[in-house]
């Protein structure tokens, strides 16, 4: 299916009070169905009000949204039917078991009762709570009550799944453990996921992210395409003698080798790791290691945006070394 | 969608507002518990005491409807206490993201906070033998159905309080300030007719009196040895007596106009 599951057109959101905060200033959006799409921006940069507004939880200043060929403002009833949501701050009922949360939101979905207790029992599998079904929410970790949260969110099926930092405030291993289960959701339901964070590992999981920074969008495309239109990737060699090297890889293959004072062969290409085997085909010195190092995607955000993502956010949760190959 | 499967959905989500409700009362008997304190403290000590000082019988009877709505008001404001409470937790969001008009989740929590408020007045009525009632089944019955509406009353207060003002502690203070002068303003300890006329004004004001009026006049019809009693001389309007049907229709009224306003305040407001 190629339909759109989100369009937003000249998206305004400006709050009254506080000296009429302008939150999001003009976002234009196109979400596939079936797409895991990420908005990344630090906190404040208006990614919360955006969600807010494409689940019809508050109305654009300007602009229209449409969610699942409905718009958010005047058929905001089939807008919701139409989605799950998973805010950022918990919405369990902790009073309640993880089943009784469920059926809470069976009953308000309207789903019929048998399909929605054997709904309950697949989705409790799905996201790996199958045995605490009874137990109390209140005595749930972290963990387990953002996967609880995911399960009830797709218990009506919906088209399109609001993730609003889906692993802000949990530990790496928790925030595996819900990817995990995330990726399994995507592979099986065929939802559109539509999720914002500020960590970059969380977007690298996406099909396609925006950059969004003080209410606007500054960048969008694939995370791998973003980070090639950045810069190329850089590979470093250690040999056995370097001018050597570098002389060899300009005559041989022709491409740009630079020799740096700290030692070594530095070369720049746009697909690093692809390029490594035929650097060492073409070498006759000893090649003793070869380093790929792909631009972050804290790079690219520096890039459109001038300053880094977030410092703490960094600290606590260190880019995704996922480019790195050796 | 059809208008029947409309409204069979939102009556679904509306019992399951209710139902939530219920789990919590279920599984917090503690506070149930203590809840009777206070309005058994009343009955028990203060009708007994002055009892001695009020010429005549039946000054514990005259006490006792005001008692129940007693026992019904903490469960009853607690309803307000917990729309805030779900605001401040997040739950409120997973039921506003909900395909469900938002006085449907009003009606819910209302109904649930009065069903909450009636179990625990009919807790205190086991009582009626202190206050020297018959353990008459009608005469229950009628009382539990009166505590009903009040309880209803106070329930769509407090939610309208709830949605009109956000911050918890603000929501508790309007709720305990507004509470207060609505239980002694309603002939609860004294008859309105004992009254000053400002004071009688303000209490003709207030439903909680035509529901205690209405309820002494049951007792009464139950147990004509009240009915000579000077206490229990039905309320005036005027000159003229208001038949407790009429009573209870206005009580009623109120209710539904509170919840109509909550439910509307609450479909305003942004988020």
């Amino acid at each position: 299916m190629t339909e759109a599951a989100i369009r937003a057109v000249d998206v305004h959101k400006t709050y009254r009070g506080r000296g009429g905060t302008a939150a999001v200033r003009g976002i234009d959006l196109h979400v596939r169905q079936g797409e895991a799409f990420g908005f990344l921006g630090p906190n404040g940069a208006g990614k919360t009000s955006t969600v807010a507004m494409m689940c019809t939880l508050t109305a654009p200043t300007r602009g229209r949204i449409e969610v699942a060929g409905h718009d958010t403002v005047a058929a905001a009833p089939r807008v919701r039917r139409s989605i799950g949501v998973i805010f950022q701050e918990s919405t369990l009922d902790g009073e309640l078991t993880a089943e009784e949360n469920l059926r809470f939101h069976g009953e308000l979905y309207a789903l019929p009762g048998a399909a929605a207790a054997a709904r309950t029992r697949e989705l409790l599998g799905l996201v790996g709570l199958a045995d605490r079904g009874r137990g109390l929410v209140r005595t749930f970790s972290g963990g387990m009550r953002r996967r609880l949260e995911i399960a009830r969110g797709l218990m009506h099926r919906p088209r399109v799944l609001f993730l609003d930092e889906p692993t802000v405030g949990l530990d790496p291993n928790s925030r595996a453990g819900v990817w995990e289960h995330l990726r399994e959701v995507r592979a099986r339901e065929d939802t559109t996921l539509f999720l914002t964070t500020h960590y970059l590992e969380e977007a690298e999981e996406c099909d396609r992210i925006a950059i969004m920074d003080a209410g606007r969008i500054v960048a969008e495309g694939t995370p791998a395409g973003l980070k090639t239109a950045v810069g190329a990737d850089r590979i470093e060699l250690r040999t056995g003698d370097d001018p050597a090297a570098a002389r060899a890889l300009r005559d041989r293959l022709g491409v740009e080798a630079e020799t740096p004072a700290a030692g070594g062969v530095l070369v720049r290409s746009g697909d690093g790791a692809a390029l490594v085997p035929r650097l060492c085909a073409a070498l006759d010195v000893q090649v003793h290691a070869v380093t790929v190092t792909r631009p972050t995607l804290d790079e690219v955000f520096l890039h459109h945006t001038g300053h880094r993502i977030r410092a703490d956010g960094a600290g606590e949760h260190p880019a995704d070394p996922v480019g790195t190959a050796r | 969608m059809p208008v029947a499967v409309r409204a069979a959905a939102e009556a679904r989500a509306g019992r399951m507002v209710w139902l939530r409700e219920m789990l919590h009362f279920v599984r917090d008997p503690a506070r149930t518990v203590m809840s009777l304190f206070h309005p058994l403290l009343f009955l028990c000590i203060l009708g007994i005491g002055l009892s001695g000082l009020v010429p005549g019988e039946g000054y514990e009877a005259f006490l006792f409807p005001g008692v129940l709505v007693m026992a019904a008001q903490a469960p009853a404001i607690s309803v307000g206490v917990s729309i805030v409470w779900d605001r401040q937790m997040g739950f409120l969001r997973e039921m506003l993201v909900a395909p469900v008009a938002r006085s449907t989740l009003v009606a819910g929590k209302c109904l649930g906070g009065a069903t909450m408020a009636t179990c625990t007045g009919g807790v205190v009525l086991a009582f009626a033998g202190v206050a020297g009632l018959p353990y008459d089944p009608l005469l229950f019955a009628l009382l539990l159905a009166q505590l009903a509406l009040a309880s209803l009353t106070m329930t769509a207060l407090a939610s309208l309080v709830a949605v009109a003002v956000r911050r918890a502690q603000t929501c508790n203070t309007v709720l305990g300030v507004l509470v207060t002068p609505m239980v002694f303003l309603s002939g609860m300890m004294f008859p309105v007719s004992a009254m000053p006329p400002w004071m009688a004004a303000a209490a003709m004001a207030n439903p909680l009196t035509y529901v205690l009026d209405a309820m002494r006049r049951t007792i009464a019809a139950a147990s004509p040895g009240h009915a000579a009693s000077s206490l229990f001389e039905p309320l005036t309007l005027g000159a003229r007596q208001l038949p407790v049907a009429l009573e209870m229709l206005l009580v009623a009224g109120f209710a539904l106009a509170a919840l109509a306003a909550a439910g509307a305040f609450f479909s305003r407001s942004d988020e």
